[in-house]
């Protein structure tokens, strides 16, 4: 009988691993308890490997195991094992899982993604690269809010990679993006993994969810400006898009005005609406047009109304934490935007900016946009508008159950840039000045080709970024718990599918199966691990481990690397859920040795598991790409593709390493 | 036969179905709580209990379902590629070997745990207390389909060594449902077969245009 290859390796994995085990029972001089517990864990990574359903395999060794621990006491085994099961059922970081993974299957089928693609692509067309930028951005987006890695994958297989064919993309590029976008979404929070990790390792979610916002942002900007510098560098590998594929066509309503007037939407739509001109054009539809140009400057004059307010009340306690806060976000996200900044942005005009409204890293995920800052600084507002915004291109603002929290922390952001509150400071001053100044840009800038850009990205962008803020602002600013912001979050999801016309009976029943399909799968593998680590636990493995490692006198980061590195090798074998169900129960009592922050330590175990989605040859990413590829898209180009932003998470993991305030900073700040 | 297992799997399907539209529940619950918290300033102590207690039996009642959809993680490195009868035997040995005991021990033990808790009655410790042992009875009665369920996949496995191909199971919503994907957004196959000129391979087959 022929063996495949795939089958080699997998076999040889085990056999290394049932040998090593074997080694150490004979040399051992003396077998006890611990010895059976690590004889257990080899024992589980082979029976996982061997395909049976994982929840079971970990139930039923660990229930013999825990028979043995006990000397055959079975009303004990008994009692464990029920305890362990209604530990699970009782968990309450774990309730986040259904309604978080319900949230991501209703915004799935929304369907926005068709419409987000196109949007940003075009307003992104001037950037090198601009496709595989798009690609990227309406991946981070998109697998942000549903964190489905095999839905956002196949999506963007059918829609992005044939616009990237079509326009002369190299294959290799082009899979690389879509692979590596459509796996952030396990990373950037709100996601499961993070909750796993949480609820396993007794960190809470809320840190995490703080602590994981910039790596991820890192890592999705990484992408960015690798794809960038690559386009810059080998234009043949990503030719820009010919003026055709950047054509706008405008509404016939708008066209007259346009061509009448001027192609400045503002001052054109205001000499339209007073002018004696006879357009043919109804007044009610450039009053429309008119409302949703002037979304940015209202949204503009409510902030800096409300933070004029806020700055010149009278403080007290409440205030003044909350000032604390908000600036700690708008400090933050002025500092992720610069990780986004795109070369030759006019980075400064925006950050500017930034700091009146609240999406801020929206603005500098639209600065890329134009060659200003000035389309860019809009769109920040437009996101905090939209929730509000009642004759939005959008009638159902998406976010509107949700809308409060971030409402409220957008209020302070701009008056607390400054530091003291005698009536207007000077910091409120400087503020509204640089905002006004952009906004008198924008308009400068806005044509009306923009202005169609401006209401797609309004109907597809703002809404799924809202709804992001919305749940991971309430999180972390403490407004709400990860549960609640959770199911307000499927909320949303489910006033976004009916405002998209997208939902009925047959989308909300299929969510729901999914949902529980899904929430069975990862809670019973709790189940299955709650019963298998109290066996380990009583068989005495831990204390081996730990006095094995301490026997070696490593050092923190020798520490710290080895263990990344097992995790990373798990990652071929093992799927996420199981390593960190499996795996950090074990690593976690270790980390006390060394002094690492379990926190710390989290992040960089959700960056490393990332890499297991693009590393060859079981990456699930590749699979789904090559699905929905023409025939003669081979794995090996996709997996070619992946290899370069596989070296970016690595650098990643770097980047985080030595630089932990990336991820700690915020958690600091928020938590002290 | 096949019938007896499909009628297995219909009602493990129906009763985990059942359970999973706990989750428009608790989404509505929680939005609500949230709202009345915040707006009405009027919290609830018992609505984190009830969360839980929706939580725990939504999941546990959807085991069986998901089993009988061959929905549980597996470890996929080396399965995929063995042949179906090599996959039967490998599942059937485990399915005694580790699947019966814990799921039997699990229910039984599920069992006396939660007729203790009938027996006196037990309820949740909050100001309005919820009575706590019709949420115990999830576990015996999770227990129970799974194990029933499991048995249908015994059945299974041993029918799949004697025919050397699995049994068609029933279809079931899928979380990559490419072909309504494709529909979603408006793709046909013809559309990505027609790709297949731009794809221009470099080494490989001599550029078939």
């Amino acid at each position: 009988m022929k063996i495949r290859k795939e089958l080699w390796f997998g076999f040889i994995l085990m056999a290394m691993i049932i040998a090593g085990t074997a080694l150490m029972l004979i040399l051992s001089p003396k077998i006890e308890n611990g010895h059976l517990g690590l004889m257990m864990l080899a024992l589980v990574v082979v029976a996982i490997m061997l395909g049976f359903p994982t929840a079971f395999t970990l139930m039923g060794m660990g229930m013999i195991f825990t028979w043995i621990a006990y000397e055959e006491n079975t009303s004990k085994t008994l009692t464990l094992m029920v305890q362990s099961a209604f530990k699970v059922m009782g968990n309450d970081v774990l309730i986040s899982i259904p309604l978080f993974v319900f949230m991501g299957y209703l915004v799935e089928r929304a369907n926005l993604i068709e419409k987000l693609f196109k949007s940003l692509h075009l307003a992104m067309a001037r950037v090198p690269g601009s496709l595989a930028v798009a690609t990227l951005f309406t991946c981070a987006v998109f697998a942000t809010a549903t964190g489905i890695v095999g839905a956002v994958v196949t999506l963007m297989g059918l829609l992005a990679l044939p616009q990237m064919l079509r326009g002369g993309y190299d294959v290799r590029v082009s899979a690389g993006a879509i692979t590596a976008g459509g796996c952030l979404g396990i990373l950037i929070p709100p996601s499961v993994m993070l909750i796993v990790y949480g609820a396993t390792a007794g960190v809470s979610v809320v840190q995490l969810y703080a602590g994981a916002f910039f790596p991820g942002i890192m890592l999705a900007g990484l992408y960015v400006v690798y794809v960038i510098v690559l386009a810059k560098l080998k234009p043949h590998l990503m030719p820009p898009l010919s003026a055709a594929e950047r054509f706008v066509p405008l509404p016939p309503l708008t066209e007259p005005i346009s061509s009448a007037i001027s192609n400045v939407a503002l001052p054109a739509l205001l000499r339209a609406l007073k002018g004696g001109r006879n357009l043919n054009v109804p007044t009610g539809y450039i009053l429309k047009q008119l409302g949703v140009t002037l979304l940015p400057a209202l949204l503009f004059a409510l902030a800096a109304g409300l933070s004029w307010h806020v700055n010149t009340a009278p403080l007290d306690d409440d205030q003044r934490a909350a000032m604390a806060r908000s600036a700690a976000t708008a400090q933050s996200d002025a500092s992720g935007g610069g990780l986004q900044a795109p070369p030759g942005g006019e980075k400064d005009n925006n950050a500017g900016s930034v700091g009146l409204a609240e999406p801020p890293s929206s603005g500098a995920l639209a600065e890329p946009a134009k060659e200003g800052g000035g389309l860019a600084e809009p769109p920040t507002e437009g996101a905090a508008k939209e929730p509000a915004g009642a004759d939005a291109g959008v009638k159902e603002p998406p976010g509107s159950g949700v809308q409060e929290p971030p409402a409220a922390g957008s209020s302070g952001v701009a008056s607390t840039v400054s530091s003291e509150r005698t009536p207007p400071t000077r910091g409120f001053w400087i503020g509204t000045g640089v905002g006004a100044l952009s906004l008198l840009g924008f308009y400068a800038l806005l044509s009306f080709q923009r202005l169609e850009i401006f209401k797609m990205l309004l109907s597809s962008f703002f809404p799924l970024l809202v709804l992001i803020l919305a749940v991971l602002g309430s999180i972390v600013m403490g407004l709400a718990t990860p549960t609640e912001a959770a199911a307000v979050g499927a909320f949303g999801g489910f006033l976004l599918a009916v405002a998209y016309r997208q939902f009925n009976m047959t989308v909300l029943k299929e969510s729901v199966f999914l949902t529980a399909k899904t929430s069975a799968m990862v809670c019973w593998l709790f189940v299955g691990s709650a019963i298998f680590s109290a066996a380990f636990a009583l068989l005495g493995g831990q204390e081996l481990v730990e006095r094995w490692v301490m026997s070696m006198n490593l050092s923190k980061t020798e520490f710290l690397v080895l263990s990344q590195v097992i995790i990373f090798i798990l990652g071929w074998p093992l799927e996420w859920t199981e390593i960190i169900v499996i795996f950090m129960p074990i690593f976690i009592p270790l980390l006390d040795n060394f002094g690492v922050d379990p926190l710390f330590f989290g992040l960089l175990v959700a960056l490393n598991l990332q890499t297991a989605f693009l590393s060859p040859p079981v990456a699930m990413a590749a699979f789904y790409l090559k699905g929905v590829s023409p025939p003669h898209v081979t794995l090996n180009q996709i997996f070619a593709g992946m290899l370069p932003f596989m070296g970016i998470q690595i650098l990643a993991i770097v980047l985080l390493y030595q630089f932990p305030a990336i991820g700690l900073w915020l958690p600091q700040v928020l938590y002290k | 036969m096949q019938q007896l297992l499909l009628r297995v799997d219909r009602l493990s399907t129906w009763l985990g179905q059942l359970f999973a539209w706990l989750i428009v529940a608790l989404t509505l619950m929680i939005t609500w709580e949230v709202f009345s918290r915040y707006a009405l300033n009027n919290p609830h102590d018992w609505a984190l209990d009830a969360q839980i207690m929706m939580y725990g039996s939504l999941f546990m009642m959807a085991g069986a379902y998901t089993l009988s959809k061959n929905g549980h993680v597996r470890g996929d490195v080396l399965y995929g590629f063995f042949m179906p009868r090599t996959q039967a035997t490998l599942d059937l040995i485990l399915y005694f070997l580790f699947f019966l005991p814990g799921v039997v021990a699990m229910t039984w033990a599920g069992w006396n745990f939660a007729n203790e808790a009938l027996a006196i009655r037990e309820s949740t410790f909050s100001a309005t207390p919820l009575p706590v042992y019709p949420f115990k009875f999830m576990i015996p009665l999770a227990g129970g389909m799974l194990l029933l369920q499991g048995v249908v996949e015994i059945v299974r496995c041993v029918q799949c060594i004697k025919a050397g191909e699995w049994p068609s199971r029933e279809q079931d919503v899928e979380e990559v449902d490419v072909e309504k994907l494709k529909a979603m957004v408006h793709v046909k196959d013809e559309d990505i077969y027609g790709l297949d000129k731009y794809v221009a391979p470099p080494k490989l087959d001599g550029g078939t245009k």
